[in-house]
């Protein structure tokens, strides 16, 4: 048992850290890993062939299940691809409107990461406050949409619901509530010798590698690549607002946790100054009942909380859309999932997990 | 023969027939004190997570432990395939069994022991502790599971690890004393007149870090932990045999608290216990524990009427009732010139507890603020950071005490010595650091190879 | 007549666990017995008022040296050990070492005329409560008459500690 060849150890499907239904299996040597295996599919509902099925209007609410996290971006990433390829473009209003809620969408995604990621390395506290955010954010969906996590907040062309009369004031208090907040995360665990001692070091991605395995989103900026779909090919009304995008360092753990912390920030100031001027106007663009886009292929991505999430629909001149496919962020993230856990101890492996966040409803799609 | 036997028998009882009484009293309660200490964290943790935590059951879920505890009673008693029947059922037996033989050399208050004076007080509570590491072992083996045994195995490892630590801490303090007596250890810090956590801070520090990871508390619960891939030693024990472990876990919270309440915060005596008896101002002090449950009691009274059924609103009054109860009880040894006797025994027993709890308080607080260690890092504190400065602090402690005595220094005039070798212990604690912090930093793993090696 | 019967309590004690514990064919039981006769053995010295070696032998032996083996039985593979045939050649040398001891012990008791339990011939007999506490007693001699024997055994510890771990160290 001691000093023996390579074990090879199966984690998951069920298990309390793998964030889902995920298979990893490890060779160890003694305690290090050399090798690991993710086996996915077990969340497999094949989306991609139900477009093939559905009118575009009628695949908007699939789009939400895929990461059940973070609906509102998925859903604002496939809107916007459709209307792309219908050559139109939301109003004003309804792109500004748009934004706030993915940008509310990104506070709570990266709130529920920071909760069972701290939960998994053994704090068990920030859990709790994350959530209380969280169902802020939450309540204020439900509110604008009635529903809280599978939203299908946004229509093709534009919004169906007029933000309710309180939509500004409750998003500013949420938004004023919200630094204090994440002063109390960072007094948990920013400078906890602990929580460095579990996260420094951990789970390292070069840029390099993070690059040639095309992994986007906050892993990619803490290896230190600045690059962010929202100031490169800006979508919605981002070209409007001012933010910063937080580049990393050393591309470990713990740049992914501070990465994700200041883009929570980041993301409160553009909800800050986007509903100090919403213009008015319509919500909706003239779009006809029936869509029918031109045949044509487009490809739309934008960013999502956990990465760059882009469609790439096919369409044939007929109401159903000939081929939909997804390029789900979780799903080419975990693909360096292998190159960051290797040489590492197997008590990292659950926290290198989680500093990816996944979600395998999109891995699996 | 037998009738010599049944004549040891009454000889036996006849001397011995409190402490027996009290024995079994003891191992009925607990079990009780402990569900309730469990209750209680579960509502501390409640709180600091913004939540209300148990509240169905009974008022406030106060009867949630009697409730856990029958469901634990009646659950099915699963016995894994191929485990080894007599060590599965012996390994729950033996944690228990040790961490109750502890209790029983303890001294809650001057008038409450169990075992009487026992010469070798502390060392016996500490060593018998100990033998509840059996009880991990064998339950990790007998579980007939690799994971399990592992899970054990790290577990003893790090109990193992930490008793050093926490043994040299104690020395540390034994040294003002000069016997194991546990009534002569805190009669010796009233004759000082101060408490040994003054004179030997660094030591208190080591302790409570230690007896942290001798029982098993987060930061260092890693062999505990569900999100961990190595299951626990208790994972394959079901219903009672876990209670039993369970009720081990709390139980060496307790006696660690006792022992750490004994050694450095003065056992049972109040603060500035020296000045009693006579008239001296800080003798108000006599008064506070009064105070306390009366304050209890009031804030009960201000929130009766905000409960929101008839039933919680006269349970809270109930409660505010008995804190004023005890509050009367604790005042009366005070004013009243016939209970005066009692005042050693009861408001000992008082502060005793009240400290006891303090500490656990500190431990459970401890549990809901800091992520865990991961195994290699608890090691290392342990080894190369805890061993070296309880060392280092006897070293520092015993050469104070001789210069002490040199210039007749006694009760607050030891602090003169006794602070310039916590001082010096302190430096050496960071010197250590700072190396280790020196080796790691030349040991930086290199960032990910070439891809195509991989 | 309590003393009497707690001594043959934990001598009964001691003397089972041992012959159990040689008889065990699982290794894991015969650690078992070998702590249940550490402990009756400690019990003994505490029926003697030396309440120190009670708790050392509790300490270092029950909660040290069989830790160890325990941990040693766990780790290692034993299945090949427990194949092989237990008594196999030293079945007449340890019959005549038996032998050997228990006349030498027969040969005490014969000589000194007492029964086992009626006392062992003491030079000077104190009443118990008169007796010193053993921990003073024990380090007194240790620290003054057996100094040399004291630190020569903790030198000689070290040593193995030293030993110990260079062994164990992993060539980089």
């Amino acid at each position: 048992m001691l000093g023996a060849d390579e074990l090879v150890i199966n984690m998951g499907p069920q298990h309390p850290s793998t964030h889902g239904v995920l298979r990893v299996k490890l060779k160890l040597d003694g305690e290090r890993v050399i090798g690991s295996e993710c086996i996915i599919g077990y969340l497999h509902r094949g989306v991609e062939k139900i477009a093939e099925n559905r009118t575009y209007q009628q695949f908007a609410p699939y789009v939400d299940r895929m990461d059940y996290v973070a609906a509102v971006s998925s859903g604002l990433g496939y809107c916007e691809a459709v209307e792309k390829l219908l050559v139109t473009e939301a109003p004003p209003r309804a792109r500004v409107i748009r934004t706030i809620l993915t940008e509310l969408q990104r506070i709570a995604s990266h709130l529920l990461w920071l909760g069972t990621h701290a939960l998994d390395i053994g704090a068990l506290t920030p859990l709790f406050y994350c959530f209380r955010e969280r169902e802020e954010i939450l309540k204020i969906f439900e509110k604008y949409c009635g529903a809280r996590l599978t939203t299908h907040a946004f229509r093709i062309g534009g919004l169906q619901y007029e933000a309710y009369d309180t939509f500004e004031k409750e998003v500013e208090r949420f938004c004023k509530d919200f630094e204090s907040r994440i002063v109390e995360y960072e007094t948990l665990l920013t400078q906890n010798r602990i929580w460095i001692g579990r996260t420094k070091g951990v789970g390292i991605l070069t840029a390099a590698d993070a690059i040639a395995f095309g992994v986007t989103g906050p892993v990619l900026r803490a290896s230190g690549v600045k690059w962010d779909i929202r100031k490169a090919a800006p979508y919605a009304a981002y070209d409007q607002y001012k933010f910063e995008i937080p580049v990393g360092t050393t591309g470990d753990t713990y740049d992914r946790y501070l990465v994700r912390m200041e883009e929570m920030r980041q993301s409160r100031l553009i909800c800050l100054q986007a509903i100090e001027n919403i213009p008015t106007g319509p919500i909706m663009a003239k779009v006809g009942k029936v869509l029918k886009p031109p045949p044509g292929e487009v490809y739309h991505a934008i960013e999502a909380p956990k990465g760059e999430i882009g469609y790439y629909i096919v369409s044939d001149g007929t109401v159903m859309p000939y081929r939909v496919h997804i390029r789900p962020p979780s799903f080419i993230n975990l693909q360096a999932f292998d190159r960051m856990v290797r040489g590492h101890l197997v008590a990292d492996v659950v926290a290198i997990i989680g500093t990816i966040d996944i979600v395998l409803g999109e891995v699996d799609r | 023969m037998m009738q010599a036997l049944f004549q040891a028998t009454i000889e036996f009882l006849k001397l011995y027939w409190a402490p027996l009484l009290c024995g079994v009293a003891i191992v009925a309660i607990l079990p009780l004190i402990v569900g309730y200490i469990v209750l209680v964290e579960r509502k501390l943790m409640a709180d600091m997570q913004a939540r209300l935590g148990p509240m169905r059951v009974g008022p406030h879920g106060l009867l949630q432990p009697i409730a856990d505890a029958v469901k634990l009673l009646i659950k099915e008693d699963i016995i894994p395939d191929n485990a080894d029947k007599l060590v599965f059922w012996l390994a729950p037996v033996l944690s228990v069994g040790a961490a109750l033989l502890s209790i029983a050399g303890l001294a809650i208050g001057p008038a409450f022991q169990i075992a009487q004076d026992i010469n070798i007080g502390i060392l016996f509570v500490v060593g018998v502790s100990a033998l509840g590491i059996f009880g991990i072992v064998l339950g990790g083996w007998a579980s007939n599971s690799h994971y399990s045994l592992m899970g054990a195995l790290r577990s003893s490892a790090q109990l193992v690890s930490y008793e050093t630590a926490a043994g040299m801490a104690l020395v540390s303090a034994l040294l003002f004393t000069g016997t194991l007596n546990i009534k002569s250890i805190v009669q010796a810090q009233s004759n000082e007149g101060i408490w040994f956590v003054m004179l030997a801070p660094v030591a208190f520090f080591t302790y409570l870090v230690a007896s942290i990871a001798e029982t098993n508390r987060a930061p260092f619960d890693l062999p505990e932990a569900e999100s961990e891939l190595v299951a626990g030693y208790m994972t394959e024990f079901s219903g009672f045999r876990w209670s039993l472990y369970f009720l081990a876990e709390y139980a060496n919270m307790i006696v660690v608290a006792s022992v750490a309440t004994t050694l450095f915060l003065g056992g049972w005596l109040r603060p500035f216990a020296s000045v009693h008896g006579r008239p001296h101002l800080l003798n108000f002090l006599d008064f506070v524990p009064t105070f306390l449950m009366a304050a209890v009691g009031a804030y009960c009274i201000a929130r009766a009427p905000k409960q929101p059924t008839r039933v919680q609103q006269l349970f809270m009054l109930a409660v505010a009732g008995l804190c004023n109860v005890v509050g009367l009880a604790l005042l009366a040894p005070v004013v009243v010139s016939i209970a005066k006797p009692f005042y050693a025994g009861v408001h000992g027993g008082f502060w005793f507890i009240f400290k006891v709890s303090l500490y656990i308080y500190f431990f459970m607080w401890l549990r809901f603020t800091i992520p865990r260690y991961r195994f290699d890092q608890l090691m290392r504190l342990g080894w190369h950071f805890l061993i070296p400065l309880s060392i280092i602090n006897v070293l520092f402690v015993g050469i104070a005490l001789i210069a002490g005595s040199y210039f007749h220094l006694q009760g607050w005039g030891l602090l003169l010595v006794t602070t310039p070798a916590a001082v010096i212990t302190l430096c050496a604690a960071l010197l250590i650091l700072a190396a280790e912090k020196g080796r790691d930093k030349r040991q930086e793993p290199n960032a990910a190879s070439d891809f195509y090696a991989g | 007549m309590l003393d009497k019967v707690l001594f043959y309590f934990f001598a009964s004690i001691a003397v089972a666990s041992a012959a159990l514990m040689v008889t065990r064919r699982n290794v894991v039981h015969g650690a078992i017995f070998l702590i249940t006769a550490l402990l009756a053995t400690a019990g003994i010295f505490l029926q003697l008022r030396a309440e120190f070696l009670f708790i050392v032998q509790i300490i270092l032996y029950v909660g040290g040296i069989m830790v160890l083996f325990v941990f040693v039985i766990m780790l290692v593979n034993l299945d090949v050990a427990l194949q092989q045939i237990q008594f196999a050649r030293q079945k007449w040398v340890a019959l005549f070492v038996a032998l050997a001891l228990a006349g030498q012990v027969g040969l005490m008791f014969w000589s000194s005329g007492k029964m086992p339990g009626q006392g062992l011939p003491v030079l000077t007999a104190a009443a118990a409560t008169s007796l010193p506490p053993n921990s003073e007693e024990v380090a007194k001699s240790l620290f003054s008459s057996y100094l040399l024997p004291f630190e020569i055994a903790s030198v000689l510890l070290l040593v193995a500690m030293i030993g110990a771990v260079v062994m164990a160290k992993k060539r980089v």
